[in-house]
C-alpha cells in the first residue's frame, strides 16, 4: 500500500516533469538548442500563477491559464531576442547555449528582486480532503494535477498527430530537413515551438506552486539540469520519450526519497543519465540514427 | 624487382548499405614503383585508398604491407608502418599554418620533448621543434611550394593546397604513398610539373599508388596501370598492355 | 600593497582563470565540458582531506590535481566516443553525479560540507600556478601534443590519417583539463577555508564554460580575458546594485549574438 501511495505520488511529480520535458524535447529537437532557461520558463509560469490567484482571485484553472498564455509570450520573446539574432548569424554550437544561460540568468535576477530570494508561499487552492480510492488516499491536488498532466499529454499528442503545425514540429524535432520537405515555413514552426512549449513548462510551473504549496526563483536551476536528464533518457527530441522519461524520473526520485535517502534523490537521474548516454545514447524512443551526430 | 610486392590487397570486399563498392578487389604493388589506379567515377578507387589506409574496414579480404598481415590496424598505426596519404578533396588543417600543416606530418617520426626544449622553447632552443620544422620545410621544398609558409592553408590556392597535402604525407617518411587525384584542377604545365614531382618521390626510394582521370599523365607516368570499374578489377598490367584491352576500351576509355 | 578586498578579488580571479584554463584545454580538442566543477570539486576535497592530516600543501594540491585526472581519464575514454552536444550533456551529468556523490559521502563531512580547512593559498601562490598552467598552454602549440589536439579538434579522421592516436590525445586533452580544475579546487578550498557540494555544482561549470567562449577560444588570452570579464565585471556595475546580475545577464546575450566566437581571441571557423 505505502509503495502504491508512493508510486502515485512518483506520477504526479513525473507528470510535471514530462510537462517541462517535452518543451525542451520540442526546442531540442527543432533547433538542436539546450535551452537552459527553459526552467526559468517553469519558474516564471509558476509565479504568474501565483499573481493570477493571489491577485485576479481566479480559479486553478484560469491560472493555469494565465500562466500558459504569459509563458507562450516569453518563449516568443526569448526565440526572437536571444536566439533568432544568433541563426541569422550562423553563430556558433556554443553561441546559443551562453545565450540561453544569460536568459536563464536574466530571469532569475528578475524574479529575485521582484519577489526576494526567499520561498514565496503559494496559498492551496483545494479543499484539504482526500479522496479514497480503494485503500489509497489521493488528495484532490494530487488528483487535479494528474488529471491536468494527462490532459496536456494528450493534448500534445492529439497536437502533433494531427494538426499541420504539430505534425511539421514534430517532424522537425524527430529529423529537421522533414519539415522542410513537407514545404512548411521553418521560422514559423520554431516561434510556434517555443510558445507551445514555454506554454506547457508555465502550466507544469503553476502545478508545482498547487503541489508544494511554495514556489522560488530558483526552482527553475535543478528543472533545467533534470530537463536534460529526461530529454537524454527518453532520446533527444522524442515527445514521447520526454513524457515516459519524466514519468521515470518522477517516480524513481520519490521512491529513492522514500526507500534510500533524500540525499540521493537526483543521484539516479544522472546515473540514468550516463548509463544511457553509453548505452543507449539515442535514447529510449529515437532511431538509431539520432545518435550519430 | 623483388617478387614479394610491397602492398598486397587480395580479396577486398566493401558494401554501404548493399551497395557494393568494392567487390572481391585484389591488387598488388611492387616496391619502388609508380602504380596508377584508373577507372571511372564512382568506381571505387577512393574506397580502396580508404581501405588500404585504414579509414574503411573491409568486411572481407586481407591487407599485406611488406607480407606482413595489417588487416585491421587502425589509420594511426597503419601510418607509422609506412603508408601515407593525401585527400581526393582537400583536407588539411584551417587553424595551423601551412608549415604547422606539415609538421603534424613528422609527427610518427619525432621523439618526445624533453623537459629542457620545453623550457628553453621561447629562447628558439626547443630541439625537436627544430627537427620538425627543418624536415616540413625541406618537404615543401620537395613538392616545390612556394608560398607563405607561416599564412593557414586557407589563403593558398586549391593546387598549392594539394602540394601541401603532399609534403605533408611525405613528412612522415612513407614506403608507399597514396596519392588521390593529386593533379585534379591542375593545368597541363602544373600537372607535367607534379609528374616530375612524382618521379623525384620514387627517386627517393618511395612507392607511389597514385589515382588519376588525367590519362595522358597516368601512361606516361606509370609502370603498372590497375584498372577498376563499378568496385570489380577489370585489368591490370603495363600501361601499353592496358591501354589495349578491350575490356578497358569500352568500360572506361570508350566513355571518356 | 593590497588591501583584504582587493586581495581576495584577486585570488579568486585567479582561481576563475585556472577554471576557464580547465575548459579550454578540451576544447582545443573539441571536447567541450559543462562538468569541470564536478573536477573541481575532486581537486577542492581531496586536497582539503590532506592537509587535514598534515600532508604539506604543494603536495596536497598535487594530489588533488591527479586524482582529477585520474576520474578525468577514467569518465572520459568511454565518453570521447560521442560528441558534440552529446558529449556536453555528458559533462553536465558527471558534474552532477559528484555533486551527488560528496552530498553522500561522510568523511567529507556530506551536504554540511568541510569546514576549518587551514589558510594555505596565498595570492602568490595563486598567480605563480596560473602563471604556470597558461605558460604551459601557451608553449603546446610548438608541441607536437597540442599541434595533435588542435588536429584533432580540426578534422578527426584527418588526423588520424596523419598518425595521430585520437583517442589519447582527447584523453589527454580531457584529464589535463581535469587536473588543472583539481588545482582551482584546492587552490580554491585553502582560500575559501570551507567547502561544500553546492558551491560546484552546474552553476560553477557554466561559468567556467562561460569563461571561455567570452573570451574565445582560440589562444589561452582569450578564456583569461573571458575570466576576467565575468569575475571583474559584476564589481564595477555595483552602483547598479540589485540589478547588477540582470545586466550582466544582458551582455552575455548580447556578446553570443555578436560576438559568438569571443571577446579578443576568436577562433577560426571550422568544421565541429
Ligand atoms: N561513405 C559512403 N557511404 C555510402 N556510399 C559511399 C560512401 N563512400 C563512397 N560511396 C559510394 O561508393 C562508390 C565508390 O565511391 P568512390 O569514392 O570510391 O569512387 P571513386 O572511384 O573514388 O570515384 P571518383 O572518381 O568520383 O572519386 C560510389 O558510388 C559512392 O557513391
Ligand atoms: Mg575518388
Amino acid at each position: 500500500m505505502v509503495f502504491l501511495q508512493q508510486l502515485i505520488n512518483g506520477v504526479m511529480l513525473g507528470s510535471t516533469y514530462a510537462l517541462v520535458a517535452i518543451g525542451y524535447s520540442l526546442i531540442f529537437g527543432v533547433l538542436r538548442l539546450l535551452h537552459f532557461a527553459h526552467g526559468e520558463v517553469f519558474m516564471v509560469g509558476a509565479f504568474i500563477g501565483l499573481g493570477a490567484v493571489v491577485y485576479l482571485h481566479v480559479g486553478p484553472l484560469v491560472a493555469l491559464l494565465c500562466a500558459a498564455v504569459g509563458c507562450a509570450l516569453l518563449g516568443v520573446v526569448i526565440e526572437f531576442v536571444a536566439f533568432r539574432p544568433i541563426r541569422r548569424r550562423n553563430g556558433s554550437l556554443l553561441a546559443p547555449i551562453v545565450s540561453s544561460l544569460g536568459v536563464g540568468l536574466l530571469l532569475q535576477e528578475v524574479a529575485t528582486n521582484l519577489f526576494g530570494a526567499e520561498q514565496t508561499r503559494f496559498p492551496p487552492q483545494f479543499e484539504g480532503e482526500m479522496i479514497r480510492l480503494g485503500g489509497l488516499f489521493v488528495t484532490s491536488t494530487q488528483l487535479f494535477i494528474l488529471g491536468t498532466s494527462f490532459v496536456l499529454m494528450l493534448a500534445v499528442h492529439l497536437f502533433v498527430s494531427y494538426t499541420k503545425y504539430g505534425m511539421a514540429m514534430r517532424a522537425s524535432a524527430e529529423s529537421t530537413d522533414v519539415a522542410r520537405l513537407l514545404g512548411i515555413n521553418v521560422d514559423t514552426v520554431i516561434v510556434l515551438t517555443f510558445a507551445f512549449a514555454s506554454a506547457l513548462g508555465g502550466v507544469a510551473g503553476v502545478l508545482v506552486g498547487f503541489a508544494f504549496s511554495a514556489i522560488s526563483p530558483f526552482m527553475g536551476v535543478s528543472m533545467s539540469i533534470k530537463g536534460v536528464a529526461i530529454m537524454l533518457i527518453g532520446g533527444l527530441g522524442s515527445i514521447y520519450g520526454a513524457m515516459v522519461g519524466g514519468l521515470i524520473l518522477g517516480v524513481v526520485e520519490v521512491m529513492t526519497v522514500g526507500y534510500l535517502a533524500s540525499s540521493y534523490r537526483d543521484a539516479f537521474s544522472f546515473a540514468l543519465l550516463i548509463i544511457m548516454l553509453l548505452v543507449r545514447p539515442q535514447g529510449l524512443f529515437s532511431g538509431a540514427s539520432a545518435a550519430k551526430r | 624487382m623483388s617478387d614479394a610486392p610491397l602492398l598486397d590487397v587480395t580479396g577486398v570486399g566493401v558494401t554501404y548499405g548493399g551497395y557494393v563498392a568494392l567487390d572481391d578487389v585484389s591488387c598488388r604493388v611492387v616496391e619502388n614503383s609508380i602504380h596508377a589506379l584508373i577507372g571511372p567515377n564512382g568506381a571505387g578507387k577512393t574506397t580502396l585508398f580508404n581501405v588500404v589506409s585504414g579509414l574503411v574496414k573491409p568486411e572481407s579480404g586481407s591487407l599485406q604491407f611488406r607480407e606482413r598481415q595489417y588487416t585491421g590496424l587502425r589509420p594511426d598505426q597503419i601510418l607509422v608502418m609506412g603508408i601515407a596519404r593525401n585527400f581526393q578533396q582537400v583536407r588539411l588543417f584551417p587553424v595551423l599554418s601551412v608549415i604547422e600543416n606539415v609538421m603534424v606530418g613528422c609527427h610518427s617520426r619525432l621523439p618526445r620533448t624533453s623537459f629542457r626544449d620545453f623550457v628553453l622553447g621561447p629562447l628558439g632552443r626547443d630541439k625537436v621543434d627544430r627537427l620538425a620544422r627543418e624536415r616540413a620545410a625541406e618537404m615543401l621544398d620537395l613538392v616545390e611550394y612556394r608560398g607563405d609558409t607561416k599564412a593557414p592553408p586557407s589563403q593558398m590556392t586549391l593546387v598549392d593546397q594539394r602540394r601541401i597535402e603532399i609534403a605533408r604525407a611525405l613528412a612522415s617518411d612513407p614506403q608507399l604513398l597514396l596519392l588521390d587525384e593529386p593533379a585534379a584542377g591542375m593545368n597541363p604545365a602544373e600537372a607535367s610539373q607534379l609528374s616530375e614531382i612524382i618521379r623525384k618521390i620514387r627517386g627517393l626510394g618511395r612507392t607511389v599508388l597514385l589515382v588519376e582521370h588525367n590519362t595522358r599523365m597516368v601512361f606516361s607516368l606509370a609502370d603498372e596501370v590497375t584498372v577498376l570499374s563499378a568496385g570489380k578489377i577489370i585489368a591490370s598490367g603495363p600501361p601499353s598492355a592496358v591501354k589495349s584491352d578491350s575490356a578497358v576500351v569500352t568500360a572506361y576509355l570508350g566513355n571518356v | 600593497m593590497f588591501n583584504s578586498y582587493t586581495e581576495s578579488l584577486a585570488v579568486f580571479f585567479g582561481i576563475n582563470v585556472l577554471m576557464a584554463f580547465s575548459v579550454y584545454l578540451p576544447s582545443s580538442a573539441g571536447l567541450i565540458s559543462l562538468g569541470q566543477g564536478g573536477f573541481m570539486a575532486i581537486g577542492a576535497y581531496t586536497s582539503a582531506l590532506l592537509t587535514a592530516k598534515d600532508v604539506p600543501f604543494a603536495l596536497a594540491l598535487a594530489a588533488g590535481a591527479a586524482v582529477a585526472a585520474l576520474i578525468g581519464v577514467l569518465v572520459a575514454a568511454p565518453a570521447v566516443r560521442i560528441r558534440g552536444i552529446y558529449l556536453i550533456i555528458a559533462t553536465l551529468g558527471f558534474g552532477e553525479i559528484v555533486r551527488i556523490l560528496f552530498i553522500n559521502l561522510e568523511f567529507a563531512g556530506g551536504a554540511s560540507g568541510l569546514s576549518g580547512i587551514r589558510p594555505l593559498t596565498t595570492l602568490w601562490y595563486v598567480v605563480g600556478v596560473c602563471f604556470f598552467v597558461g605558460l604551459c598552454l601557451w608553449r603546446l602549440r610548438t608541441l607536437t601534443l597540442g599541434r595533435a589536439i588542435l588536429a584533432v579538434h580540426e578534422d578527426e579522421t584527418a588526423a588520424e590519417a596523419m598518425g595521430i592516436k585520437l583517442l589519447q590525445t582527447k584523453l589527454i586533452a580531457f584529464g589535463g583539463g581535469a587536473a588543472i580544475a583539481g588545482l582551482a579546487g584546492g587552490l580554491f578550498a585553502h582560500y575559501a577555508l570551507f567547502i561544500d557540494p553546492e558551491q560546484f555544482g552546474f552553476s560553477r561549470s557554466a561559468e567556467a564554460f562561460l569563461f571561455v567562449v567570452l573570451g574565445g577560444s582560440g589562444n589561452p588570452l582569450g578564456p583569461v580575458i573571458g575570466a576576467a570579464v565575468v569575475t571583474l565585471l559584476p564589481e564595477v556595475l555595483r552602483f547598479l546594485q540589485d540589478w547588477r546580475m540582470s545586466f550582466f545577464a544582458v551582455l552575455l546575450i548580447g556578446c553570443a549574438i555578436w560576438r559568438p566566437g569571443g571577446l579578443v581571441a576568436a577562433r577560426p571557423p571550422s568544421r565541429l
